[in-house]
């Protein structure tokens, strides 16, 4: 093992919640599989492996990312911060105070990526990135229900916290 | 009557204990399950809606270096119980319908156990399939009863004859689409089976009931219940799909059993759910409803078409809640179901009441509108004061507060009951509502056990928590039942190490295990008084489905929309969803909260995206992922509120508790389509309501 075919193997260096792995990766291997089923780290989730469900967000380099879509060999080097990377043990991140606050989960599947999600949309906001919510695009976009909402669109809820997410992020954003 | 418990943790805004795991994504859910070197399973599933499997070749699959077994009709361990054709699987070589389970492969990686998978070859002697439902069939068969085990058909009076006499009449046809409950979390598993001894097996699996998945487990594999453990500790999500087991089950404990000593696991692909993992039939309602000039009911009758599977039948309750809503001087339901080349239906979030309050609920408002009624006031005009049905007296009955209380928060009065002619920016608006009901049940089988540990009281019971709160409402409950302080109270759930629970499911969880742990508080408090011992420990048990069989029990509540449609487009928009319930004693106003705005903002999903298009040709659901089956995101919900009333309901249970899980879903596509009509005047009757349906009718 990984994939018992050296020629379809690679190895790769990854810094995963602040610890160094040097692995080698079946070349098949998503980044998603690669932290649930060798590293043991399952914060990230997978709710469809297509890049459709927002599950499996992290930050990949310091940008939001969909684990599921990238392959581990093409991420040598890479950097991952994932829900449970944000902060350290005994402590919350304020987008993960924020969510506990507003209740902005129930069966909480989403919610590393809901959560990691919205880590990146604030970061997004403040170095001044429109949406397609953005009315304005000569003035810094802000926190507004609808730019919030659409920016965390790409991030399913099945048991529809929505009206929760939403403000939780707000909160968050205005904790910064 | 029972004495309800004082209510001091219960009421109580308290965060979930559960929540500071679940957003740092520590929480661990079955597939993840930490054990050691695991193999990895992938379902191979049948590529024929109909027919028979004539040759399967595994060599390509088995010679690939890493695969550990491939397990077939052929080779696979003949099962102590066929008797649910569903859960039956690898045991013959009959396909029932396209993506049925014909075989599972097992390798030392995900990417192997999927690389095999793909080199096995099946050949099949394929049949003709039918697949599609109408109204129009001539096999349309009566059930014996409708789930879980109500009278097929109902008739009370001369419907007929009360129609013809009705001066003003509703007659037709709605329909809700097939819908796929799609928890976040797939059905997944971790198996591990211990050949030592005669063999035990444990089992880490998404589901809504450990108790009930390790019995169905045991009968099927012919194993002693002490030999199976099943352990859920998270579920993400369930929705009905995780109330039973499906056939991902079988395929992991029957991979585990292969590979003794060895954990496997086994997750559904999102593609894999839409033929696995159950779903809602789609139904057709053909509704009559004739009344009065004042609007009092003389005639209600629902006729009800959906379908079920040709190996295992299932039968949604469809025309229940149209026999106990409104009064009607004479009245008929029925179901008749079409047994079809396609997956096994199941349980999807509000069975029966779901669909079955949708067609009645537009046409109410049809009703109203051709009456020129307030449709608010038609509601209230139709009130029964005991159980139409049963004619047992309501143990609480609040419709009429949760409509009144509804429209003074809505803003309803004085609404222009004219459709399409109010326009906004190029929208045109309107609103609309409907009523929600669920019945309020408790299951007749569930124990606690209340111990005194380290200065705190541990209570045990394999209860399920899909999100619900449970984690987080049970100590309350406990802590009332003990009258101890909640932070003293520690609550083990999901494992059948605990004392046996039910199902989460018909909304009667916490009703059924809140009222095993009264009465094991009460045993415990009974036998050792209020000063305890370390290893003190008394057992409490409900043994009956209901506390109280003379009343009629019900949580009730009404819905009320905003909606939004481009007067150009069509596009809907719902910027404002708002209900209030009726549902007892609130346990835990934070946790439920997201229970009923849950529930209504996946009916507006129901109303206005979900849709299961059924490829006939092939007999597969064609939009088979998260991409094409489209649920509601963020940006498709506005302000959504739940509220509710205070409501005393001395016959439910010593807690004064209904369920909350469920009924927030119920009536919301009506209301949907309901406001749709007042904004535009157009009526979609086929559910969802999407651009094509309204674009014609537009003013
Ligand atoms: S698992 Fe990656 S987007 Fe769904
Ligand atoms: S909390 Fe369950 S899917 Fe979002």
């Amino acid at each position: 093992m990984p994939g018992t075919d050296r020629a379809m193997d690679a190895d790769i260096r990854l810094r995963v919640d602040g610890e160094l792995h040097e692995l080698t990766v079946d070349t098949r291997t998503t980044l998603l599989d690669l932290l649930r089923e060798r590293l043991g780290n399952t914060s990230p989730k997978k709710g469809c492996d297509h890049g459709q469900c927002g599950a499996c967000t992290v930050l990949l380099d310091g940008e939001r990312a969909l684990l599921c879509l990238a392959l581990a060999v093409s991420h040598d080097g890479a950097e991952i911060t994932t829900a449970d990377g944000l902060a350290p043990e005994g402590e919350l991140h304020p987008v993960q105070q924020a969510f506990l606050d507003h209740d902005a989960f129930q069966c909480g599947y989403c919610t590393p990526g809901q959560v990691c999600s919205a880590v990146g949309v604030l970061s997004e906001v403040d170095r001044g990135w429109p949406s397609h919510a953005t009315r304005d695009l000569t003035a810094a976009p802000e926190l507004s229900t609808d730019e919030v909402s659409e920016r965390m669109s790409g991030n399913l809820c099945r048991c529809a916290a929505y009206a929760h997410i939403t403000p939780a992020v707000q909160q968050a954003g205005g904790a910064r | 009557m029972t004495e309800l418990l004082e209510p001091r943790a219960m009421g109580r805004d308290l965060v979930r204990r559960d929540g500071v795991r679940k957003v740092r994504g520590t929480a661990t859910y079955a597939f993840e399950t930490p054990v050691e070197s695991p193999a990895f399973c992938h379902p191979l599933q049948a590529t024929v809606a109909r027919g028979r499997i004539t040759a399967v070749d595994t060599t390509a699959a088995e010679a690939l270096d890493g695969v550990l077994a491939v397990v077939t009709h052929e080779n696979a361990e003949r099962l102590a119980s066929t008797d649910d054709a569903e859960l039956a699987v690898l045991q013959s070589p009959e396909v029932a319908f396209r993506g049925q389970p014909i075989g599972v492969v097992v390798a030392e990686t995900s990417e192997l156990a999927r690389q095999a998978a793909d080199l096995v070859r099946v050949t099949y002697d394929e049949q003709p399939h039918d697949s599609v439902l109408s109204a129009d069939r001539g096999d349309l068969y009566a059930p014996e009863k409708v789930n879980p085990g109500y009278d097929t058909d109902t008739v009370q009076g001369d419907v007929d004859a009360e129609l013809a006499a009705s001066a003003v009449r509703v007659e037709q046809t709605y329909a809700t689409a097939m819908v796929h409950n799609n928890p976040l979390e797939p059905h997944a598993s971790t198996a591990l089976w211990d050949a030592a001894d005669g063999g035990k097996l444990t089992l880490w699996d998404s589901t809504q009931g450990v108790h009930p998945d390790r019995k169905a487990v045991c009968s099927l594999f012919g194993l002693d219940l002490e030999r199976v453990q099943v352990v859920c500790p998270y579920v993400g999500g369930g929705f009905g799909s995780k109330g039973t087991p499906h056939a991902n089950v079988v395929l992991v404990a029957m991979a585990a059993r292969a590979l003794p000593g060895r954990a496997v696991k086994l997750a559904l692909t999102r593609q894999q759910m839409f033929t696995m993992a159950g779903y809602r039939t789609p139904t057709i309602q053909r509704m009559q409803l004739g009344a009065d000039r004042d609007g009092r009911i003389r005639a209600l009758a629902l006729d009800v078409v959906e379908q079920t599977s040709r190996i295992k039948e299932f039968a949604e309750q469809t025309g229940v809640p149209a026999r106990m809503m409104y009064t009607a001087a004479a009245r008929r339901t029925t179901h008749r179901l079409a047994a079809l080349d396609v997956p096994v239906p199941s349980w999807f979030r509000a069975p029966g009441e779901c669909p079955g309050m949708f067609g009645p609920e537009v046409a109410m408002d049809e009703l109203a509108h051709a009456l020129g009624m307030d449709p608010v006031e038609l509601r209230i005009r139709n009130e029964p004061d005991r159980d139409p049905e049963t004619g047992q007296p309501w143990s609480s009955r609040h419709l009429v507060e949760c409509l009144r209380e509804g429209a003074e928060r809505f803003g309803w009065a004085g609404r222009d009951p004219r459709p399409g002619v109010r326009r906004e920016d190029g929208w045109l608006v309107g609103t609309g509502m409907a009523s929600s009901v669920y019945p309020t049940m408790r299951q007749a089988q569930s124990t606690a056990t209340v111990r005194f540990e380290d200065g705190r009281y541990v209570v045990e019971i394999g209860a399920a928590d899909l999100g619900t709160g449970a984690w987080t409402v049970l100590p309350q409950i406990a802590a009332d039942a003990l009258d101890a302080d909640v932070d003293d109270v520690e609550v083990r759930i999901g494992d059948t190490r605990y004392p046996i629970a039910s199902v989460a499911g018909g909304s009667s969880g916490t009703n059924t295990w809140g009222s095993a742990i009264v009465e094991a508080a009460r045993q415990f408090r009974g036998k050792f008084g209020r000063r305890p011992e370390d290893g003190d420990e008394a057992q409490g048990s409900v043994d009956q489905a209901a506390t109280d069989d003379e009343h009629a029990t019900y949580a009730f509540g009404a819905q009320f929309v905003e909606a939004r449609v481009h007067a150009d487009t069509g596009e809907v928009r719902v910027p404002r969803l708002l209900g209030v319930f009726a549902c007892g004693r609130i346990v835990n106003p934070r946790t439920a909260r997201s229970q009923f705005i849950g529930g209504m903002t996946m009916g507006l999903s129901m109303a206005l995206h979900e849709n299961s298009a059924w490829d006939a040709r092939i007999g597969q659901v064609a939009n088979h992922d998260l991409a094409e089956y489209h649920v509601t995101v963020n940006a498709d919900v506005g302000d959504v509120q739940a509220h509710w009333i205070d409501e005393h309901d001395p016959y439910v249970n010593a807690m004064g508790i209904k369920g909350i899980g469920e009924i927030g879903i119920v009536g919301t596509a009506a209301a949907v389509v309901n406001a749709v009509f007042h904004a535009t005047g157009v009526r979609v009757r086929h559910l969802p309501v999407t651009l094509d349906k309204i674009l014609p009718g537009l003013p």
